[in-house]
């Protein structure tokens, strides 16, 4: 069976900085995968490589998803195959209300697969329920994207368009970071509520706390830009009573 | 200072001589009025079309920009007056009393003008001038302080245009719609002056809309006087879409008395060069003036914004947004000016222009001022100019939005907030339209 995501002897490097050193990873439909790594490991390249961002140059290797090339699609067509990155850091923007823009990114991922777009009452509705279940206040979708709202509002905004936008290959970038136990109680809620056989999930974090909330089949390893240890998820545990030390110098 | 003195030369200086050599017979006004035209045109005459040494002029050197003079348009014939049916656009269905100016000239026929509401009265300025009122003179003459060149050239040249007066405590609920319509059938000038008197405590909506319909290249200068009483309200909303040629001029002088508001609005989108002058007086206490715009610019545009604001008295706010979104080779500029005079204590003032540039082509300059001699204030500005940040526009891409489509929404976003001010929703959602349409064109 093709893989839902396939990634081959990934180099990337930004502004001559190289980052990813030869990255292999392989995650299947019905699985998560955590990616634990120390800070400059190159976790946050690796999803924003995977989403599309400009900046970063890709010296070799491939991304496949679903059998295809990745890397020749533009952002929006990786998101309308069904890629979506969870921000570490969700922008701001200001003057386009976050319902405006939860509208226009569904219908125009609905568009370019060839889908009727969503009536406006119903994408509401839609959008009430799903933030109902997140703890997300009716009020803070007529305000501007992510303005003004805390951390963890912003948190619980990506996993609503997560679910909203309902892709195949869910990417949570330090998802954990910068939330209290209980909003993180809720986004692992809500990311939980979207694993099922069709879907693949990859959890980058720092520390394991948020694997007890968000289980993983398989934990990576990620040290100097690549995958130097694979293991189950007690791997994660392992890491958080001994630290990255061990792995700082593998790649070197 | 007889260095400053720089008689006329250019082919477009010698023009307005000669414009105003033939016309001066034929404008309307008695003797006093005439004194004023000619001191008026004595000023142009001393120091020519503004260059780019006169500092309120720095980025839109009229001289240079000045090719000819055109002369003064002809009454409107049937044919000009049948184009300018429909004049307003959009607007013109959203049953606001609307007064049709066609090439300089009010037309009666084309106007709304029965059933005026219980103290509102509508004239033509050239009526109102040929009856020699000194209320005319008076607003042909200096009620805000404002030596300019553009403004003088109007004084002198003004044609026709409207006189509305507002009762003292009368509201006019329903919008008053300011049709300007140049029809461009030939090559000619449209000098327009026009003169709004609101009484103590009165209320209106005016909008202002400058369109061009035909092909010839033309020049516009219209200026708009109002005189608002103490606790009047006044909005004011002003749309200019000339035609791809045509020079724009428009002069907006102020009176506000004490505890009035004064809203404001200008929208540019087109015309060849835009020159908006904004000159507001704040004369008495507790009084709130906004002035707001926006330019939407593309091709090879050229749009102005300069204004001075006064605080001559305490316990006055007025805010300043000025927005630009500039493409391809135009050019957004914006100059503001705000003085507070010593005994304009407590004034609470604050300027903001920002610019947002589509191409490498595109420039903006801003230059906001502050002159204070009051000490005990709260006064600030600020200028921002940049380009469409990629960060946002990546993330609004990695939702599934077209990379056209996300600028859009980013520039709809930046530009949006100007006019989401506006308080009557038909005009707020108008010119919101305005910007979506104009946004259609780059895709």
């Amino acid at each position: 069976m093709t893989p839902l995501l396939e990634i081959r002897g990934l180099r990337a490097e930004i502004a001559g900085r190289k980052i990813l050193q030869g990255l292999d990873l392989r995650v299947d439909a019905g699985e998560i995968h955590a990616i634990m790594g120390p800070n400059g490991a190159g976790k946050s390249t690796l999803s924003y490589v995977l989403a599309g961002k400009p900046g970063y140059e890709i010296t070799s290797g491939q991304i496949l998803f679903k059998g295809e090339d990745l890397l020749a699609m533009a952002p929006d067509e990786r998101a309308a195959k069904g890629v979506f990155l969870a921000f570490q850091y969700p922008l701001e923007i200001p003057g386009v209300a976050t319902v405006t823009f939860l509208r226009t990114a569904v219908n125009a991922q609905r568009r370019k697969r060839g889908e009727e777009e969503l009536s406006s009452p119903d994408l509401l509705k839609r959008v009430r329920e799903l933030a109902r279940k997140l703890g997300i206040d009716p009020e803070m979708l007529r305000r501007p994207l992510n303005v003004g709202f805390s951390g963890g509002e912003k948190k619980r905004n990506e996993t609503l368009q997560m679910a909203l936008l309902e892709p195949l290959l869910c990417v949570l970038d330090e998802t954990d970071s910068g939330l209290d136990i209980d909003a993180l109680k809720i986004v692992a809620n809500g990311v939980n509520a979207l694993r099922s056989s069709e879907r693949g999930m990859i959890v980058i974090t720092h520390y394991q706390r948020l694997l007890d909330y968000i289980v993983p089949d398989v934990v990576h390893v990620l040290a100097a830009g690549r995958i130097v240890k694979t293991g189950s998820k007690e791997l994660a545990m392992e890491l958080e009573a001994t630290g990255y030390a061990q792995y700082q110098n593998v790649a070197a | 200072m007889s260095a400053a003195i720089r008689p006329v030369r250019t082919q477009a200086e010698l023009g307005l001589v000669d414009v105003f050599t033939t016309a001066r017979q034929g404008l309307p006004g008695g003797s006093d009025i005439a004194a004023v035209r000619a001191a008026a045109f004595n000023h142009f005459v001393l120091g020519g079309l503004p260059t780019a040494r006169v500092e309120a002029w720095k980025y839109t050197d009229l001289r240079r920009l000045m090719r000819d003079a055109k002369p003064l348009a002809a009454p409107p014939d049937a044919v000009a007056k049948q184009t300018a049916r429909d004049a307003g656009g959009t607007l013109a269905g959203l049953g606001f009393r609307r007064l049709v100016i066609v090439d300089g000239t009010f037309v009666e026929e084309l106007s709304d003008l029965i059933g005026l509401e219980q103290g509102l009265t509508v004239r033509s300025m050239a009526e109102a001038l040929a009856q020699d009122e000194p209320l005319l003179s008076q607003g042909l003459g200096a009620m805000v302080p404002a030596d300019d060149t553009a403004l003088a050239l109007n004084t002198a040249l003004a044609g026709d245009g409207v006189v509305i007066t507002v009762s003292p405590d009368v509201a006019v609920g329903r919008p008053i719609h300011l049709a300007f319509v140049n029809t461009g059938e030939a090559p000619a000038a449209m000098v327009t002056r026009s003169l709004v008197v609101i009484g103590k405590g009165g209320r209106a909506t005016f909008i202002e809309t400058h369109e061009g319909r035909g092909q010839a290249d033309y020049q516009v200068n219209t200026a708009l006087q109002f005189v608002i009483g103490d606790e009047a309200q006044v909005d004011h909303v002003k749309a200019t879409r000339e035609s791809k040629g045509a020079i724009h001029i428009g002069t907006l002088l102020a009176h506000v008395g004490a505890r009035a508001t004064f809203n404001d609005w200008g929208f540019t989108t087109g015309g060849a060069v835009v020159r908006n002058q904004l000159f507001v007086l704040l004369s008495g206490q507790g009084t709130i003036v906004n002035l707001r715009g926006l330019s939407l610019l593309a091709e090879r545009q050229h749009a102005d914004t300069t204004l001075t604001v006064e605080h001559a008295a305490p316990n006055c706010q007025s805010r300043e947004v000025f927005k630009a979104v500039v493409d391809d080779d135009a050019r957004a500029v914006f100059q503001g000016k705000i003085t507070v005079r010593r005994l304009a204590q407590k004034t609470d003032a604050k300027m903001m222009t920002r610019a947002l540039l589509l191409s490498d082509g595109a420039e903006a300059d801003g230059k906001p001022e502050l002159e204070i001699f009051a000490d005990d204030v709260q006064c600030g500005h600020g200028a921002t100019t940049g380009n469409l940040d990629d960060q946002l526009k990546f993330y609004l891409m990695a939702r599934g939005i077209p990379e056209k489509q996300a600028e859009a929404l980013l520039i709809q976003a930046f530009a949006a907030e100007v006019v989401e001010t506006i308080e009557h929703e038909s005009i707020r959602n108008a010119l919101l339209e305005a910007i979506a349409s104009w946004l259609g064109r780059r895709e």
